[in-house]
């Protein structure tokens, strides 16, 4: 039975989880440059050791209104993809655990709206509902959340 | 060394490279004379030499290792087996390959270097293996002993088995034995000054290149950052610690980019033929001119100039340098110039294309430009020499006369442009009338790296590429500085001309209006219009480390990268091109209603609708008011066809009804001509033509009009002293096509003109 480990954090009290393997890094950071007439998702631009690093705003991918972050430090979970490096914008930091695959659930009907083209399955953890993020969807381009 | 042609000197490296692995290969092969693979191998490598010197015309390289070649085809197939004399042979043959290399790597030449004697052994060598079946070779074993490199030796060996002149073959080989070694040695003399080139080159893989590129631009980055602190730390170690920093990353950054460059001649070496085939199929003679052939460039910008520089260069073949005869009654030689110039200038590669032929009038670009829609009369009136000559690099616009093979196909110098502008650089034009045009393409020496002059615009620091910035104006607000608006668009008069000005933060999606004192204004070229962008402050210029930004950002299309600021925040690199589309000042300026404005500052500015065009129809003079001008068009009279009793021409995938307004007002026009100008109005998705005999003039409709109406016609007026009707155009329009107004279905329109 395999087991993956999922680092979690929370975006707007909601539990998400991402394959330990695709984190590169969780970091704050507090100067984001804005990319004015970009997609809104997108929340600024930084600096991340000389590589210019584009951090996307998940409360507008699951449809909430923007993060302000001019407000000061935000956490980042940067993501590595095959040819970049993303960071997705969060709450909060949480734990990292190890799942068995077994305990996966499909994601419940009633997850509705943008939120459902990322969530490629749910699991148990502690009394909540930890949604895990499709990695690539997450940070796909094309569609405006 | 220069004389070397590259691919003579890519042959060389590779030849000695290949060459090292063989002699291995056949000390290893001696011991064990069957391994097949090792035998494959050195008969590639000598086949592969055979091939490329037969290809360069080394003919005794070529049947020199031709003979050797035949013999490792025998080893190879086990025909023969590799014994020590063969082995010897075959090694002798190498070492001659060699000499014969160290003389081509000399002079470009294989001299008179003697490689009989060798082939002579080598066959003799064939020939006695298929002789040893019954009998073991004689001389060999003898002659092989004293062999290395005695070629007398085997000079004897080959006579005593080949069927040779042997005084004269002995008394060569005598001095080829002197000679070789010689060879070595001038070399070795030679030397102190300059290695032989398998020594002074080693292949380096690209990657390995861009990523040391990489780390410079992250060293000059940190070198900005650390500059930048040691002049607040004011510290004297510190600040010269940080001043030996900075010349040591400059020069780094130097020497890493010259890794990646290439010499222009490499692209220019095609040329000379390209300019040969095609002067002579133009009927042209041209002297092919190059100067500063040994200027670098960043290769992937090399690639990126290539097929603008041909363009160039065949359109001055074709288009610029006159006829022999033509020259000649224009007292000029018979045969012209090109010239191709490179220089460095301001840390950029400046590349001259020259002809010395009839050069580029304005009056005939202008007039292309008007017949073609580029610009209208009026816009075209308001131009400079300068900016009329800049009219070629629109898009649509091609000053060939005819259509030929060679260019004039109606893409041409826009597309140059694009290409030059996508790398940051920059083409321009002059050129005299009679003496010739000079083509200057302005190219930056890397991609990586660029200069950029740092604005902001509210709380954002973004970059400009200087290379698109041509001059900086700060507006006070007072007086004749100030920001005025033409139909709402907002416009600066810059030395008595009106640019037209975007602000950043509204062409950036911010809100629309702000301040129209105390901006700052970078006056910018880009997709081949003149603005003013206004932003809020002007900072410096600096060296910049492009990122590339990742392809959502790409969509967005103002951006053409992002850097980190010394501060080491990320700033956006602004694309001018893609800004001054998004600004539409291209359509602004087709629609006229801007630029004719611009054209004129006496005329009301908001309105081009008491503007007259002046028109000739046989021997009147009609005016027709410019709000009803849509496009000039000429039409050839041969495309003008009869539908019924109507005249129509194929226009845009369209059927265009065609009036001649002689027929209209009852003149006859006699001028038999090949072309027909013609009005074209467009209204609610449908056009009609109004044929005249000549477009004359723009004028403003100041005078008062009498009422004296006829047939078609709205009345007259003086204009320029002389009297001119004023066109009914809506019954001219009718005239034309009866359900014009009618905003009916298309349908109905098509069925009437296949009735008609």
């Amino acid at each position: 039975m395999a087991t993956v480990q999922y680092a979690t954090f929370e975006v707007a009290d909601q539990l998400f989880g991402l394959e330990v393997n695709r984190v590169q890094e969780v970091l704050s950071f507090s100067e984001y440059t804005p990319v004015p007439l970009a997609p809104d998702y997108v929340g600024g631009l930084f600096n991340l050791r000389g590589q210019v690093i584009a951090a996307l705003d998940l409360q507008v991918r699951l449809g909430l209104p923007p993060r302000d972050l001019t407000a000061g430090e935000a956490m980042n979970v940067i993501v590595r993809l095959e040819d970049e490096s993303v960071s997705l914008l969060v709450d909060r930091i949480g734990d990292v655990v190890e799942l068995d695959d077994a305990a996966a659930e499909p994601p419940p009907d009633t997850l509705a709206g943008p939120i459902r083209d990322l969530i490629t399955a749910t699991f148990p953890v502690e009394n909540r509902l930890m949604l895990a993020l499709d990695a690539r969807a997450a940070v796909r381009t094309e569609q405006t959340a | 060394m220069d004389e070397i042609d590259d691919v003579v000197q890519e042959f060389l490296v590779e030849s000695y490279e290949n060459l090292d692995q063989l002699d291995r290969d056949l000390v290893a092969l001696e011991k064990n004379p069957t391994a097949r693979d090792k035998l494959a191998s050195i008969f590639r490598t000598i086949h592969t030499i055979k091939g490329t010197s037969g290809f360069l015309a080394f003919n005794r390289l070529e049947h020199l290792t031709h003979a050797g070649e035949s013999l490792l085809a025998r080893l190879r197939d086990g025909t023969q087996t590799l014994d020590r004399h063969s082995t010897d042979v075959l090694l002798q043959m190498i070492d001659k390959v060699r000499a014969l290399l160290s003389h081509i790597e000399q002079d470009g030449t294989e001299g008179d270097l003697e490689t009989q004697t060798v082939i002579d052994a080598v066959n003799a060598c064939i020939a006695g293996a298929s002789a040893a079946t019954d009998a073991p070779q004689p001389a060999a074993p003898a002659a092989a002993p004293a062999a290395p490199v005695a070629e007398e030796a085997v000079a004897e060996d080959a006579d005593a088995d080949a069927d040779a002149d042997s005084e004269t073959e002995a008394a060569e080989s005598d001095e080829v034995v002197e000679t070789a070694p010689a060879a070595p040695a001038a070399q070795a003399e030679e030397s102190s000054s300059r290695r032989s080139v398998a020594d002074t080159s080693i292949r380096v893989d690209v990657d390995l290149l861009d990523k040391l590129m990489r780390l410079v631009g992250e060293l000059v980055l940190t070198r900005n950052q650390m500059v930048r602190a040691a002049e607040t730390a004011n510290e004297q170690n510190f600040a010269g610690t940080a001043q030996r920093l900075n010349i040591i990353t400059s020069e780094l950054q130097e020497g890493v980019m010259k890794t990646r460059m290439q010499p222009i001649k490499n692209l220019w070496s095609k040329l000379p033929r390209v300019v040969r085939d095609l002067s002579m199929a133009c009927g042209r003679e041209v002297r092919l001119e190059m100067e500063g052939a040994d200027t670098e460039l960043d290769r992937s910008l090399l690639e990126a100039v290539k097929d603008p520089l041909t363009h160039l260069v065949r359109n001055a073949v074709d288009h610029g340098i006159e006829a022999p005869e033509a020259r000649v009654a224009a007292g000029k030689p018979r045969e012209g110039t090109l010239t191709l110039r490179a220089y460095h200038e301001h840390g950029q590669v400046i590349v001259e294309v020259a002809d010395d032929g009839g050069g580029i009038h304005p009056d005939k670009v202008g007039a292309t430009a008007v017949k073609r829609g580029v610009v209208t009369q009026v816009q075209l009136d308001a131009m400079d020499d300068d900016e009329i000559l800049g009219l070629v690099f629109r898009p649509g616009f091609s000053t060939a006369n005819k259509v030929s093979n060679v260019s004039g196909r109606g893409v041409g110098m826009d597309v140059v442009r694009t290409n030059l502008e996508a790398i940051g650089g920059a083409v321009d034009l002059r050129s005299v009338p009679g003496q010739g045009t000079t083509w200057r393409l302005t190219i930056p020496l890397t991609l990586a790296i660029v200069q950029a002059l740092m604005v902001d615009s509210g709380a954002q620091r973004y970059a400009v590429p200087q290379m698109a910035v041509h001059e900086l104006v700060y507006v006070d607000g007072q007086g004749s500085s100030r920001v005025e608006y033409v139909s709402g668009a907002p416009v600066y008069r810059l030395r008595g001309k009106l640019l037209p000005l975007v602000r950043l933060s509204h062409a950036l999606g911010g809100e629309a209006g702000g301040s129209d004192q105390e901006i700052y204004v970078a006056v910018l070229k880009g997709d081949g219009h003149q603005f003013g962008l206004v932003v809020d402050r002007v900072l410096n210029t600096e060296e910049v480390v492009v990122k590339p930004l990742a392809a959502r950002f790409k969509d967005v299309g103002c951006y053409a990268g992002a850097t980190i600021l010394g501060d080491g925040r990320v700033s956006l690199i602004l694309d001018v091109q893609a800004l001054a589309r998004r600004s539409q000042l291209g359509s602004l300026e087709r629609t006229g209603s801007h630029a004719s404005a611009l054209a004129d500052e006496q005329i009301k500015l908001d309105s081009n609708g008491d503007r007259l065009l002046i028109n000739k129809v046989a021997d009147r003079r009609v005016a027709i008011p410019l709000s009803m001008v849509t496009r000039l068009e000429e039409f050839p009279v041969a495309s003008i066809e009869r539908v019924g009793s109507r005249e129509v021409v194929q226009y845009r995938g369209e059927i265009l009804p065609v009036l001649r307004l002689a027929q209209l007002l009852g003149a006859w026009s006699e001028t038999e001509t090949e072309t027909v100008p013609a009005i074209v109005y467009t209204d609610n998705g449908r056009s009609v033509a109004l044929a005249v005999d000549e477009i004359l003039d723009i004028v403003e409709d100041t005078q008062p009009h009498s009422q004296l109406h006829d047939d078609g016609l709205n009345g007259s007026t003086v204009i320029q002293d002389q009297v001119t009707e004023l066109l009914d155009v809506r019954q001219a329009i009718l005239a034309a096509d009866p359900t014009f107004f009618i905003r009916d279905n298309h349908a109905e329109r098509s069925a009437y003109l296949l009735e008609a």
